[in-house]
């Protein structure tokens, strides 16, 4: 979606004798709904790290203005939080049109298997009550709270955050590989629905998604601060606001490939298709090449730097062990490759990166040497911000693409889910439409408040308030009113 | 009870309390839409900022978790509700993400022009989303959400029940947020503007009363099986409903709006809940009941343990959070 190199991919796969196929008799109802989720999930998700990460980073910056009494870090935290109240506002609305949307895109899905995949929800439901809490609390406790209980406030935050993805990565991970339920004569029973919330590659799909969401909001903050430094905004606040997110950002970036690398070496067994399609593996080699770049086109694999053994190494950590190649499965369960493939090795190639940068960025400064001083290095952090957002999505196409053409992998096929109503059309592009509109109006927004911290306001007072509205020269309020 | 039948409840509470909370965050928006120019309203805007602003994300959890618990335990029903009634729910949804975004820009809008854009698409979002919400009860109420397949996509909610629900939604919602705009307005010292605040409320909560009493005669023949109900089981709510909306008018005739809040919230309780009372023991009347929509027993089981799990941490936690809005300190500017 946001990657050039997968818009050529789609096009070789769309012409690929596969997705013709696929095309035959198709529900009206799957390709809008396809579209539509990838766009209001794919926009969603990038708010949804933000309500995971940085409620931590706001309890640190907080916590750092208050331990060693700083007035800049306490003057960020208070920035940090009416940030954070715009993308928790625009969060919570876009997080509710996924939930409308299991129901109006995937009748299918949510009809039969409603009651098996229900429960994590339920517990996600709970963590975003409390969530959204605490915001409340904490947005308006400043300077109404004594400090130190206001600053536990974030504290369930940042645990929700972990519950939440938790529990919605849990459900994802199901649709992966399914548990908690058996198939008798096409009927749904013995449904275990503790099963599904505990099911085994929950937990290190949920490590990865967790992990990434701090790249995304970490990358992305510090970004922000890397602009202003090359700007020539060199304060203090500027260094810290940087340093603290980049920090958060590092250790995840650090943590992230360790993390790909478990979870991705369980494809094998789960979903020999996807890792197929991943690794670009038509044939079944031993020991399978790792496959750099390249596409699948007429069936043949063109232009990709084949390295040996790496793919059997990497994937099943053995000289020897093949991947299974995509030939191996029926023309009508194997996923589209070239996007999928693409989509993958984009996320590892910037993965890869952002781990690199982190890396250099500590070491040279644990060698004196403050990488905020070089331009170049500056240039590169203000692009960090969009480079995780973009490894992010591509992660998420991979994953998702790779699963077709199931939607329970193996069980029920992603036509089997949608509906009849091609007037689905319409609610995606007046989706494009409103989505485009609150993208323009956040970015409005929080620049508009930047310019103005910039100017040195700090509250930034609504331009509609009784202050703002009272007649300039009679500024005291009148007896009976109280100012806001 | 059935064990889909105390599901049920605990699903009711959500609608229950999200049209008392997420509707009085949403009926805030007819004061903002009629607070009048600019200088006029500036004061009632930055009431009704201070008002919803820390609570409404919370209360708008409640429909999350309607959602949630629906299509858990009840799953066909859900998807079936979610394809007939796809139009209402999709403007809802709109509503819904118009009236939280914009209120948010307008928060932090640099200039005026911004903000009076940002607060006319969140004052009209906030006053129209109920209406769909309504049309949608409308469409269960009334029996024409088949139980499998799709109904029809317009008669479903463009009928005398649904409209009339639509028109209900609006009216309590408003009525509400009136009671406790009142009460804000008044315990942050702001006499004049309660003032001017109790007169709409007056007007809204009476005609709301009107709108209730005059729905039961249409339902009579659009929709028997819920207007048997009312006569029947659900009766003495709706003499509840009628005797504590009174009640309301006469408290804030008086000014005495800190008990008006109680007696709206019992009021527009009774009719919520008299609509949920008149259906039993359907889920789609006339179509599935509540046992028969329900998915499988060990689900419902496991849904109690989330319910009771947000018994015992969401609800403190919410309740901590109105007490704080409602303390001195929080109503004091700073």
């Amino acid at each position: 979606m946001l990657d050039p190199l997968l818009l050529v991919a789609s096009a070789a796969d769309s012409v690929s004798p596969l997705a013709q196929m696929a095309l035959g008799d198709d529900p009206a109802g799957l390709l809008p709904a396809r579209q539509q989720m990838a766009l209001s999930l794919g926009w969603h998700i990038i708010l949804a790290c933000f309500g995971v990460a940085f409620p931590a980073m706001i309890f640190v910056m907080h916590l750092i203005g208050i331990r060693r009494n700083d007035p800049d870090a306490l003057l960020l935290a208070r920035k940090w939080a009416k940030v954070s109240a715009v993308l928790f506002a625009i969060g919570a609305v876009s997080g509710t049109v996924l939930s409308f949307e299991m129901g109006l895109l995937w009748p299918g899905l949510m009809g039969t298997y409603g009651d098996v995949l229900g429960l994590p929800f339920a517990f996600e439901g709970l963590a975003f009550f409390v969530e959204a809490i605490f915001l409340g609390i904490y947005l308006y406790g400043w300077d109404r709270m004594p400090p130190r209980k206001h600053l536990l406030m974030v504290l369930p935050m940042a645990v929700t955050g972990v519950v939440g993805t938790f529990c919605v990565i849990a459900v994802n991970a199901w649709m992966n590989a399914p548990v908690g339920f058996d198939l008798v004569d096409g009927e749904v029973t013995n449904v275990d629905p503790w099963a599904v919330l505990l099911n085994p590659d929950a937990f290190w799909q949920f490590l990865h998604m967790w992990v990434a969401a701090y790249m995304v909001a970490g990358f992305t903050i510090a970004s922000v601060y890397a602009v202003g430094l090359l700007r020539g905004r060199r304060d203090r606040a500027h260094r810290l606001g940087f340093t603290l997110a980049f920090g958060f950002a590092s250790v995840s970036a650090v943590l992230q490939p360790l993390i790909g690398h478990l979870l991705g070496s369980r494809l094998a067994e789960t979903q020999p298709a996807k890792l197929a399609a991943f690794e670009l593996a038509m044939e079944t080699e031993s020991p399978s090449p790792l496959r750099l770049g390249g596409l699948l086109i007429d069936g043949e694999v063109r232009w990709s730097i084949d390295i040996p053994y790496l793919g059997s190494l990497i994937a099943r950590n053995s000289f020897t062990k093949p991947v299974e190649g995509l030939s191996s499965f029926p023309v009508q369960d194997r996923p589209p490759v070239n996007i999928t493939h693409l989509a993958f090795q984009s996320m590892v190639g910037i993965g890869t990166l952002l781990m690199v940068a982190a890396v250099v960025f500590w070491v040279a400064r644990w060698r004196r040497h403050d990488l905020l001083e070089h331009r170049w290095f500056l240039r590169f952090a203000a692009g960090s911000g969009v480079l995780a957002v973009v490894a992010m999505e591509a992660g998420w196409i991979a994953t998702e693409v790779g699963r077709q053409p199931w939607i329970v992998y193996g069980f029920m096929r992603t036509p089997e889910a949608a509906g009849e109503n091609s007037g689905l059309w319409w609610l995606l592009g007046t989706t494009a439409v409103v989505y485009t509109l609150m993208t323009a109006g956040a970015v409005v927004v929080l620049r508009s408040m930047a310019r103005r911290w910039r100017s040195g306001e700090i509250d930034l007072p609504s331009p509609y308030g009784p202050e703002a509205q009272r007649p300039h020269g009679t500024g005291a309020p009148e007896p009976e009113e109280v100012q806001r | 009870m059935t064990l889909a039948e105390v599901v049920a409840a605990a699903l009711f509470v959500g609608v229950l309390t999200y049209a008392l909370f997420g509707g009085a965050d949403f009926g805030s928006g007819f004061y903002d839409l009629t607070a009048g120019g600019t200088k006029r309203g500036a004061e009632l805007r930055a009431l009704v900022d201070h008002s919803i602003g820390p609570v409404w994300e919370a209360n708008h959890v409640w429909l999350i978790y309607i959602l949630v618990t629906w299509w858990t335990a009840f799953p066909e029903t859900f998807a079936a509700a979610m394809s007939t009634l796809i139009l209402p729910m999709l403007l809802a949804l709109l509503g819904i993400v118009l009236r939280g975004a914009s209120f948010a820009f307008r928060k932090y809008a640099a200039t005026l022009g911004q903000a009076r854009l940002f607060g006319a698409i969140f004052a009209i979002s906030s006053v129209i989303t109920p209406f769909f919400l309504g049309a949608v009860a409308g469409g269960i109420a009334s029996g024409r959400v088949p139980a499998t397949g799709r109904g029809d996509l317009w008669t479903s909610w463009l009928n005398s029940t649904s409209v009339f629900g639509g028109i209900i939604a609006v009216g309590t919602c408003a009525f509400l947020a009136g009671t406790f705009l009142c009460a804000d307005a008044r315990r942050s010292g702001k006499h004049r503007l309660a003032e001017q605040l109790r007169w709409r409320t007056l007007a809204v909560g009476a005609a709301t009363g009107i709108f209730v009493f005059a729905a039961l005669i249409p339902i009579q023949r659009d929709a028997p099986t819920l207007a048997s109900g009312l006569e029947n089981q659900a009766a003495p709510l709706v003499v509840t409903s009628a005797l504590a909306g009174i009640a309301t008018l006469v408290l804030v005739a008086v000014r005495r709006f800190a008990a008006a809040r109680l007696t709206a919230l019992v009021a527009v309780a009774a009719v919520v809940t008299g609509w949920g009372v008149g259906q039993y023991p359907w889920l789609l009347v006339d179509q599935v009941t509540i046992t028969d929509a329900a998915g499988a027993r060990a689900t419902l089981e496991a849904l109690l343990v989330a319910v009771g799990l947000a018994g015992v941490i969401v609800l403190p936690a919410l309740g901590y959070l109105y007490r704080l809005t409602q303390s001195e300190s929080w109503s004091r500017p700073i």
